[in-house]
């Protein structure tokens, strides 16, 4: 795909749900029910829409096409699980992606000069390492369900469901702190919020429990590991090489 | 004594698969209440395969051949039987055992599509653990030996299926394999580029003693490749040994078209004892059997006065054709 650089601009620029959020958020005046100011919003779906650029995963879609066609066949053979590849995919897309992302904050940047703004080096490590932990997470949640084609082909279809919680509940429509108190404290004990919401807050500046969202990310993932390799396991026995 | 790298006892494979009635009344009925049937596919096989041994796998379409590679190469697990290769499980899919093996099928490509097989072949020499320099050294052996040289540089989608398959080849042996796995790897080849990959094949067999199993409908990759066949016959074994002895079964009478100087000569010829097959003026055509061709030859030559001859092997393909539809040969 990296041969394709259009391809991945145009990629980059699809990834702008944020922008339109924000657009709705300050029409509305919707942040003042959250006690959040319009610079901190718009930081706050700037960040979320840097989050997504270097966390979104597709692998379920690659590897179910990559099944139905047979061409897994040639890749479990190898001394190396076909997921590295996959993976290496994503990171090297992740990379080309970052100058059309920074484009795109200048442009930010110009219509919105008063959310320019420079995190300290330290809350910019941790808001990159948060990053790539939610993309771990997004990797291996898409994974285990890519896995489930080995039984029913269609493993797409599984992701779509998921796909609705990620949207609502990960912070890319709103922040997670716009939700019912009592809602928020379930949505924080699921994997969601820590994709979008809390590396977006981590970066923007706005209050966030670093070292608690931290810790809740890396426990998801050595909870979906262990989930994926038995899933990979189990399923690699189911593997009929259609299409080849 | 020549070890057996390739042991198969008693091996199985069933697939379950669902079937649907056509039209809108199938699909719902399909949607509900699906109807799946377990359908044996390789029945209770077993042989051994020894050490730098080429054995070609015969059958026809939906025989059993690549289902049969694919457990031995450990892409899919067997129902009942033991499979053990160069000592291993293959569908555990050990580390070592993988190093030592490979894969190629003719319909399918595992160089990335749109960079040039360079890439691709320095991505499954990291994937082998070779150093660069190591790396470097097999592309330009394997590269040698193939015939290529451009092409290694060019994207994969612009590469002629020759040469594609040929980087294919390079890519599924950098890391030097000991057990090949070939499925129809001359499928959709001309002529030329079917012989040039054959005669690679027997150089890499004869450098490295690999040992090779082959599918393939091109009974002239069969031919030149493979002294023993195994051939599959809706999921068992039609027969196991040397492909001459089958063929000498097969068709145990040579056809010679003879032309006498004379009509005479030929009518003569027609009244010797000869099995005629038919005569035309003075070209008389005869059968004669393997093991008195010599003999019989001779006995012409002296007895009569013959411009020319022809000896006819009959059609390869024809008759292996006979062996594909038996369910059991015994020689």
């Amino acid at each position: 795909m990296l041969e394709y650089r259009v391809e991945i601009a145009l990629w980059a620029i699809s990834g702008i749900i944020p922008f339109f959020m924000l657009n709705i958020w300050t029409n509305n005046n919707l942040n003042e029910s959250i006690n959040i100011s319009d610079v901190l919003l718009s930081r706050y779906f700037l960040c979320a829409f840097f989050v997504r650029q270097f966390s979104v995963v597709w692998v379920v879609f690659s590897f179910e096409e990559d099944s139905l066609m047979g061409k897994v066949s040639p890749y479990l053979i190898q001394p190396l699980n076909p997921f590295f590849r996959y993976f290496a995919q994503h990171l090297a897309e992740q990379i080309t992606r970052f100058p059309f992302a920074l484009i795109i904050a200048f442009f930010f940047f110009i219509f919105n000069p008063e959310s320019i703004w420079m995190p300290n080096l330290g809350i910019l490590v941790l808001s990159i390492v948060s990053t790539f932990l939610s993309f771990l997470i997004q990797f291996l949640i898409q994974s285990i369900v890519a896995c489930l084609c080995f039984w029913t082909e269609k493993a797409s279809s599984i992701e779509r469901l998921l796909f609705i919680p990620t949207l609502f509940l990960s912070g890319l429509l709103a922040p997670v702190v716009s939700f019912p108190a009592y809602v928020k404290s379930w949505i924080y004990l699921t994997p969601f919020p820590y994709l979008i919401d809390f590396p977006a807050n981590l970066l923007s500046g706005n209050e966030t429990n670093i070292s608690g969202g931290l810790i809740m990310q890396i426990i998801w993932i050595f909870l979906l590991f262990p989930l994926f390799k038995k899933t990979w396991s189990e399923g690699t026995k189911k593997y009929t090489a259609m299409g080849s | 004594m020549v070890q057996n790298i390739i042991d198969v006892r008693n091996l199985s494979k069933s697939f379950d698969i669902s079937s649907k009635e056509p039209g809108l009344k199938g699909t719902i009925k399909h949607f509900f209440r699906r109807q799946t049937k377990s359908f044996k596919v390789i029945k209770d096989i077993s042989f051994e395969i020894k050490e730098g041994e080429i054995v070609g796998f015969l059958g026809a379409n939906g025989a059993g051949k690549t289902t049969i590679l694919k457990m031995l190469c450990g892409l899919i697990y067997p129902s009942e039987g033991s499979v053990l290769v160069s000592g291993y499980l293959p569908f555990r899919r050990k580390e070592k055992f993988l190093k030592n093996i490979t894969l190629i099928m003719g319909q399918k490509q595992q160089l990335i599509w749109d960079l040039p097989p360079i890439e691709s072949f320095y991505l499954n020499a990291s994937i082998y653990d070779l150093d660069k320099f190591e790396a470097k050294k097999r592309i330009k052996k394997l590269s040698e030996m193939l015939e290529i040289d451009e092409e290694l540089f060019i994207p994969v989608r612009k590469l002629s299926l020759g040469q594609r398959m040929k980087s294919e080849l390079l890519a599924a042996l950098i890391h030097e394999p000991n057990i090949l796995f070939l499925d129809e790897p001359t499928l959709g080849l001309d002529i030329n580029a079917q012989r040039n990959l054959r005669k690679f094949l027997q150089k890499y067999n004869k450098e490295t003693n690999a040992t090779i199993c082959l599918t393939s409908h091109y009974m002239k990759d069969i031919t030149s490749l493979c002294k023993r066949v195994i051939c599959v016959h809706e999921g068992a074994i039609s027969y196991d040994g040397k492909l001459d002895l089958l063929l000498k079964k097969l068709s145990p009478v040579k056809e010679i078209l003879i032309v006498c100087r004379s009509e005479e000569d030929a009518i003569k010829l027609e009244n010797s004892g000869f099995t005629v097959k038919n005569k035309i003026k003075n070209e008389i055509t005869i059968k004669i059997e393997n093991n008195s061709i010599t003999s019989s030859l001779k006995t012409i030559l002296n007895n009569f006065d013959i411009e020319d001859l022809f000896i006819n092997e009959p059609p390869i393909d024809e008759t292996i054709g006979k062996v594909l539809i038996k369910k059991k040969y015994d020689i």
